[in-house]
């Protein structure tokens, strides 16, 4: 068996190897999770699909529930998306979690000798980009069924930086939440309420755009988005190996 | 069983006293409000509460943090204490809140930044006690509800200037924008003794029941370990 230390994927522990060849290890530790998530969903198509139909449910249940008329849907579409996103987002996110758990890959994932933290950022990425496919599919949907148009660069930079705030804090706690006996109840108990700056920025900043108000009007909300990211980023990136430890 | 140690029999008469003196400031030594009359004696208890809610998610956010660098137990039952002293003291400040706000704001509840900042925080953390149940892992519930202690406790502040952002671009309709600005008042010299005597009453209360509770817990862990070794014989 070879010395773990000495592998390239470990950051840190490898005082042998150079900096960059480290980083790049590290990086290609991340893009394998990456590619192990895209790939098994690539097959199964259990993950994406769940999330689209649940999130026109959604849509569907809103578009009763509040007569999305013209007049109503200029002032309502930002947090109706974004409703549809959080929920939509929940099932993803306890499914790839899930996933793990049940079938003992995380077991698996754990015995690699990568940086814990790598990972998470292959999780987090990989939930992430499912996230963001969802988005890329109901965007135009909501666009078609609503004739409303959403095709706005400032709306897209938005969705970006709400999803990820979402998905990283969402990955650390789903990665708790499944190891606990009430996960699917539990995660979003858990995520709702630390993540509420992230909707509540987003839905501001989204309709904004939306109604085509100034930039300067936005640019807090932006701010606010982009500060959540780093701090939480920072923050899952300390914990997460707590999360996992066994 | 090893007895309460002095010094905690002691804060048990301690806090006793000073609770039944801050009683006695608050609704007697204190002067009536000229415009808003008895009821702002509720403010009393109700900051001093709020307070000690947020101390005691501080020092749950403290410990998680130092219970994962240490990984020694007993910081660890810290954190879990003090979560649940937090929860019934948010509970506190929030009800009072409430009570004095139907007369002075002419409402039960506003969707005003500080209100809504504390009831978020109150469900951070009663989501924090769902997460510690579910798990039946002594190391793990410490590890998870350390970890959950400190995402919580970052995300309060951020929560806080996201809604009064939210309210300083909207008009509010009841209130103003500044809580204190409707139902503001100046505290005379005797006011600010009973106030400053109900903080401290608060947070010596805070420090009995967190001790209680954390002596409780390392009972609860004895007694697990005694089950533990006698399924083993």
């Amino acid at each position: 068996m070879p010395d773990v230390a000495s592998l390239p994927g470990a950051l840190g522990v490898s005082p042998g190897l150079s900096f960059g060849s480290r980083l790049r290890g590290y990086l290609r530790a991340i893009g394998a999770v990456i590619w192990k998530d895209l790939a098994a969903e690539l097959r199964s198509r259990e993950l994406l699909g769940g999330m689209l139909v649940f999130a026109l449910l959604v849509i569907l249940i809103f578009n009763f529930a509040l007569e999305l008329d013209v007049r109503t849907r200029q002032t309502v579409t930002s947090g109706v998306l974004w409703a549809t996103f959080a929920f939509a987002g929940t099932l993803g996110l306890n499914r790839s979690m899930a996933i793990e758990k049940d079938r003992g890959c995380l077991d698996g994932l754990l015995l690699a000798p990568v940086d814990r933290s790598a990972l998470y950022f292959g999780k987090m990425l990989g939930n992430l980009t499912f996230m963001l496919i969802v988005e890329a599919i109901v965007l135009p949907t909501y666009s078609v069924l609503y004739n409303t148009n959403l095709f706005n660069p400032g709306l897209v930079l938005v969705i970006l930086l709400g999803s990820i705030g979402y998905v990283v804090v969402g990955t650390l706690l789903s990665a708790m939440a499944v190891q606990a006996r009430t996960r699917d109840v539990l995660l979003p108990i858990l995520l709702f309420p630390v993540i509420l700056p992230v909707l509540i920025a987003a839905v501001k900043a989204s309709n904004g755009y939306l109604q085509g108000l100034e930039a300067a009007d936005i640019l807090p909300w932006l701010n606010l988005l982009i500060v959540f990211d780093v701090i939480f980023t920072a923050a899952a990136f300390m914990v997460f190996e707590y999360v996992v430890d066994e | 069983m090893t007895p309460a140690p002095k010094l905690l029999r002691a804060l048990n008469w301690i806090t006793g006293a000073m609770f039944l003196v801050a009683c006695y400031l608050v609704l007697f030594y204190a002067p009536r409000e000229a415009v808003m009359g008895e009821v702002q004696r509720v403010f009393y208890f109700h900051v001093s509460a709020g307070w000690v809610g947020a101390l005691a998610f501080l020092t749950t956010a403290v410990c998680g943090g130092v219970y994962l660098a240490r990984g020694d137990r007993r910081w660890g039952n810290v954190a879990l204490a003090s979560v649940e002293l937090g929860v019934v003291f948010t509970l506190v400040n929030i009800v009072t809140g409430s009570i004095w706000a139907r007369p002075a704001w002419n409402t039960w509840w506003t969707w005003d930044p500080r209100l809504v900042t504390a009831t978020v925080m109150e469900l951070i953390y009663i989501a924090y006690i769902m997460l510690r149940q579910g798990i039946e892992d002594p190391d793990r519930r410490a590890r998870f509800g350390s970890v959950y202690g400190i995402i919580g406790f970052l995300s309060v502040p951020v929560t806080f200037l996201s809604i009064r952002l939210f309210r300083t671009i909207h008009p509010v309709v009841i209130g103003s924008n500044d809580p204190t600005a409707e139902g503001a008042f100046d505290m005379t010299p005797r006011m600010l003794q009973a106030f400053m005597f109900s903080l401290l009453t608060f947070t010596v209360l805070y420090v009995t029941l967190l001790w209680h509770r954390v002596r409780l817990q390392s009972l609860t862990d004895h007694v697990e370990r005694l089950k533990m070794r006698l399924l083993a014989q």
